[in-house]
């Protein structure tokens, strides 16, 4: 084994590298290494530029697209659910404004019905007030009628019973005078 | 292997010895064609990137599977780096720098297998890559730009008495770009794979043997990190570069 590498090293040192020289400053087999990495470069690039690169391109693109459609289906989504949104807060603004309408209707004609009974029952108090004033008078004037008679009459008795001619007439103004104060 | 053939000379390390090139199959003088380990590796760094790019993404799926999901990780990160760097007229150049990024991260992390030859750790391999970077890019922007191209190196934003200087000092880091790209890649990688190397050497004396193991694991970690950070580098560092060409030309 070490012959084997030592001969190798001899023949490859022959040319040029001193021993334990740097064997990459040996130029007689640079053409060699230069010749083999230019196919390797050719090799690659070919590979890269008519297999790969638009390979990984195309899928890159692809899955940019993907994404963006994906972005864009969700944004349509988000407006309609917006739209719908929007739609039921209209609805439902709608059904309170009706609300709102028959509540002040029903008031309203209940106001009303109320008004008429009220009036109605205004009109019957003061017709019956009326009346119980009307009796009321009615039965102070007989009161004030009978007490004047009374007195006419006691104070004709007095007077007979004091012995004196009752004069009708002076008897009834007395009386009035009497009366009055 | 070089630790065993010094197993009889006491503390004979020899860590370079994994950089030496040699042919698979006989031993004979090494033609620009000939088929060495050099090329095995290069072919097992193809093979690494076809599976994870293409048999990864063989399902095409909207959903990923963890393959895809590595080879798509790695469209986006490079993809993203160009744009971000270049700006959009890069883009057209993608393919090529994804090419290095994948050629030098699978390259770099196979040759962290035991044994195996790291292609990467090659002047000859780095240069030429720093060399077509540099090529390419100075002649699209040449072609691309036309004499506009040089503005790069005439700096208005600097008083006029400078810039002569600064003109100078442009053109001087414009050709000293490769050197830097080329040895930067080649020597982290070669100065972490000969220390790993030495390490292991000293596993063979008995004392030191759970120092070295620990210092080689330890070691180990850091390389990994090492190999895909220089690959990063390597890459964004071309797409730097490749602004200069394509991009608005302002400093």
């Amino acid at each position: 084994m070490a012959t084997v590498v030592d001969d190798v090293a001899d023949a490859a040192a022959g040319h040029a590298a001193p021993a334990g020289g740097m064997p990459q400053l040996d130029v007689t087999n640079w053409p060699n290494q230069i010749f083999w990495l230019l196919v390797a470069l050719v090799a690659i690039y070919l590979v890269l530029t008519r297999v790969a690169l638009p390979r990984i391109g195309a899928v890159l693109a692809e899955r940019r697209g993907t994404i963006t459609n994906d972005l864009l289906a969700a944004e349509e989504l988000k407006q309609k659910a917006l739209d719908a949104e929007k739609a039921y807060n209209a609805a439902l603004a709608k059904a309170r404004e009706d609300a709102a309408k028959i509540v002040a209707e029903a008031k309203a004609s209940i106001q009303a019905d109320l008004d008429v009974a009220t009036a109605k029952a205004d009109a019957e108090i003061a017709a019956r007030s009326a009346e119980s004033e009307r009796r009321i008078a009615e039965i102070r004037d007989n009161a004030l009628a009978s007490v004047t008679e009374v007195a006419k009459d006691t104070t004709g008795a007095l007077v007979s019973a004091l012995g004196g001619q009752a004069d009708q007439a002076a008897v009834e103004a007395a009386v009035a005078e009497r009366m009055k104060g | 292997m070089a630790t065993e053939a010094a197993g009889g000379s006491g503390f004979a390390i020899h860590p370079m010895d994994q950089f030496i090139v040699r042919p698979l199959f006989g031993d004979g003088p090494i033609q620009w064609y000939t088929v060495t380990n050099v090329t095995l590796w290069l072919a097992l760094a193809v093979v690494c990137v076809v599976l994870v790019m293409v048999f990864g993404t063989s399902r095409r799926a909207i959903i990923p599977s963890r393959s895809q999901s590595v080879a798509e990780m790695i469209y986006g990160f490079v993809h993203n780096m160009v744009e971000e760097v270049t700006g959009h007229e890069g883009v057209k150049y993608f393919p090529y720098v994804m090419t290095v990024f994948l050629f030098i991260l699978f390259a770099n992390l196979l040759g962290l297998i035991p044994m195996s030859f790291t292609t990467t750790s090659s002047l000859a391999v780095t240069i030429t890559l720093a060399l077509l970077v540099f090529f390419g890019i100075t002649i699209l922007g040449l072609v691309r730009k036309g004499p506009a191209f040089l503005a790069m190196f005439w700096v208005t934003s600097a008083p006029l008495a400078l810039r002569p200087i600064l003109a100078v000092i442009e053109v001087i880091s414009y050709f000293v770009r490769p050197v830097s790209h080329s040895i930067r890649l080649a020597g982290n990688l070669m100065a972490g794979h000969a220390v790993i190397k030495v390490f292991a050497g000293f596993a063979s004396m008995a004392i030191l043997s759970p120092i070295a193991v620990g210092a080689v694991t330890a070691i180990y970690g850091l390389e990994l990190l090492v190999a895909v950070v220089q690959a990063y580098v390597f890459t964004i560092l071309t797409c730097v570069y490749l602004k200069d060409a394509v991009g608005d030309a302002h400093h």
